[in-house]
């Protein structure tokens, strides 16, 4: 059923936008005989955005769901723990640094250091006590301190051109990314979704805490790194292509319970669905013009996000004294 | 007859001896209860047996084979464990619930089976909580939720059940009706280890009992040998009288000794 919904959206991102086509242009498009500037439009343009519209939703659906089920928290998500922001910290140090000059991958590689660093800091911080409380306040910790980096590397920007490409790069979008830009993070996102495997059933154990788990048989140090690691190489290589985006992956669990439950190992595979749903409807709804300006992605998913995120502060507000 | 056996095990936690030389069996077929005073390390013991503890050393084998050298899962596959007041962090079905002691037998990309499924369901009656299969574990009573707890702990289909105060907090009808089924465990094969507060419970319901007192056994064998008046007096500090009713013997501590 998801994965319909997603075919769907992800043919109509084609159709949609600030030039308007036909079924059968988009057809010739996608086969290679339409005309030049059909083709480039659909096929340069439009199809990369809806294929990382798809990568990134994707991770941050999945990476929010195997987070919320390891942490066994509904709070938790790659953005709220910091772990966005320290990778958006890496990709902006490159940026500064002018990395890319010397080595494509700079972007995803410090996005990705970045990432790894807020989780593992994390890890520290959260490993022993993992109530609410402790790891939200260690997410803002982490959070406040990747934006006053992030504020610092913008006061030193070397030019204005610069500063405006770091802010336009945080506001997080989908839009103008290349074949090229894609195929960088690729490997990393694969890579990332890859150590996602096999952790279904240890996810469902956790559900009845750590040392049960190990006695159904889990490995939970083993998953626990499956899953920071993955989540920090995937995310990081998100972050590095489209910037922040934030709430993806806190909303898509809840909505995916609704629909299948509360088991936190079938929620895997729906999250990810979803948040590719979320992800190219958000960005969709970026192309409808609004005087002067344009919607950027990331402000569309923290607009809706952060409201979503108010309320599950307020349905679950028992179980976090 | 498979034992599992415990021989001199040392639990040190950060710089605290825990438990001393502890060392005891728990052969199939017998329900042994542990008891001692709060604090004496008896969910450490448990934990310890089930390789949970950092800080144990020690020989734990069962059938002659160190525990040590099987993987997580193998041992998951043998010993099964009910733990004190488990949390369920989400709002699962019960027959979900109950379905998660399958796991041990799962690959990771096997999703339960019919056989899974019926196993699931036998032991659920076992526990009388077939009916709330749909019920959401938030809205379990504290009976139904530790009848439930330990139909998960049964259908893993382990030897050896351990089980830390699967009676507390409950009315003496549930506390009666888990040790009724931790009993029938016992007669059918299973070796059943459990903490237990209650010593009229320990002493009408266990083949052989083991009292822990600050870290170490002072007295291991049958009920009515372990709990003499001078061991509860050493272990528990308190003073006791007996009464005889309808040929049992209940236990009713009158004083305490140190008082304070």
């Amino acid at each position: 059923m998801l994965g319909i919904l997603l075919g769907a959206l992800c043919f109509l991102s084609l159709f949609i936008g600030s030039v308007s086509f036909s079924a059968a242009e988009v057809f010739s498009a996608l086969l290679g005989n339409a005309d030049q500037a059909t083709t480039i439009i659909i096929v340069e343009l439009r199809l990369p955005r809806v294929f990382m519209g798809l990568l990134a939703g994707a991770t941050l659906g999945l990476s929010g769901a195997s987070l919320q089920g390891m942490l066994r928290n509904p709070l938790a998500d790659p953005g709220i723990i910091g772990v966005s922001s320290m990778a958006g910290l890496g990709a902006v140090i490159a940026i500064y640094m002018g990395l890319t000059d010397l080595f494509p991958a700079a972007i995803q590689i410090m996005a990705i250091l970045g990432a790894m660093i807020a989780t593992f800091i994390l890890v520290l911080i959260a490993a022993r006590d993992s109530s609410v409380l402790t790891l939200i306040l260690a997410g803002i910790g982490i959070s406040s301190l990747a934006t006053a980096a992030i504020s610092l590397t913008m006061n030193f920007a070397p030019n204005p051109m610069t500063l405006q490409d770091m802010v336009m790069w945080m506001l997080g979008s989908l839009e103008n990314r290349t074949i090229a830009d894609i195929l960088i993070s690729l490997p990393f996102i694969l890579i990332g979704w890859a150590l996602h495997l096999g952790i279904s059933h240890g996810l469902d154990a956790c559900s009845l805490g750590d040392d049960t788990a190990r006695t159904l048989g889990i490995d939970t140090k083993k998953m626990q790194l499956k899953i920071i690691l993955g989540g920090a190489i995937s995310v990081g290589a998100v972050v590095a292509v489209c910037g922040a985006i934030g709430f993806v992956g806190l909303v898509v669990p809840h909505i995916v319970r609704r629909l299948i439950g509360y088991a936190p190992g079938k929620l895997l595979i729906p999250s990810a669905l979803m948040g590719a749903i979320l992800l190219i409807s958000a960005d969709l709804f970026t192309r409808i013009p609004f005087g002067a300006g344009q919607l950027r992605l990331g402000v569309v998913t923290a607009i809706i996000g952060a409201p979503m995120f108010l309320y599950i502060v307020y349905k679950t507000r028992r179980a976090m004294r | 007859m498979t034992v599992l056996s415990i021989n001199n095990l040392n639990v040190t936690l950060e710089e605290n001896r825990i438990l001393s030389d502890v060392s005891f069996e728990v052969p199939s077929g017998k329900l042994v209860g542990l008891i001692g005073p709060n604090g004496a390390g008896k969910s450490i013991l448990i934990k310890s047996i089930l390789g949970l503890i950092d800080g144990a050393s020690g020989d734990i084998s069962l059938d002659g084979k160190d525990i040590n050298s099987w993987s997580i899962k193998e041992r998951a596959q043998k010993i099964s464990y009910a733990a004190q007041g488990a949390p369920v962090h989400w709002p699962l079905t019960v027959g979900h619930l109950v379905s998660l002691g399958r796991i041990p037998h799962l690959s990771p990309w096997q999703s339960t089976s019919t056989l899974d499924q019926t196993l699931t369901l036998d032991a659920m009656k076992k526990t009388d909580v077939d009916h709330l299969v749909s019920r959401s574990t938030t809205t379990l009573s504290g009976g139904e939720r530790a009848r439930a707890m330990l139909a998960r702990a049964i259908v893993t289909g382990c030897e050896f059940l351990l089980a830390d105060e699967p009676i507390e907090a409950l009315d003496p009808y549930h506390q009666m009706k888990i040790m009724d089924i931790l009993k029938e465990l016992a007669e059918t094969g299973h070796g059943v280890l459990l903490v237990l507060h209650d010593v009229n419970f320990a002493q009408k319901y266990c083949d052989e009992l083991i009292l822990l007192n600050e870290g170490q056994i002072i007295s291991k064998g049958l009920p009515e040998d372990v709990l003499s008046d001078e061991n509860l007096l050493k272990a528990y500090q308190v003073k006791a009288t007996r009464l005889e009713k309808n040929g049992e013997v209940f236990i009713i501590p009158t004083s305490r000794i140190n008082q304070d």
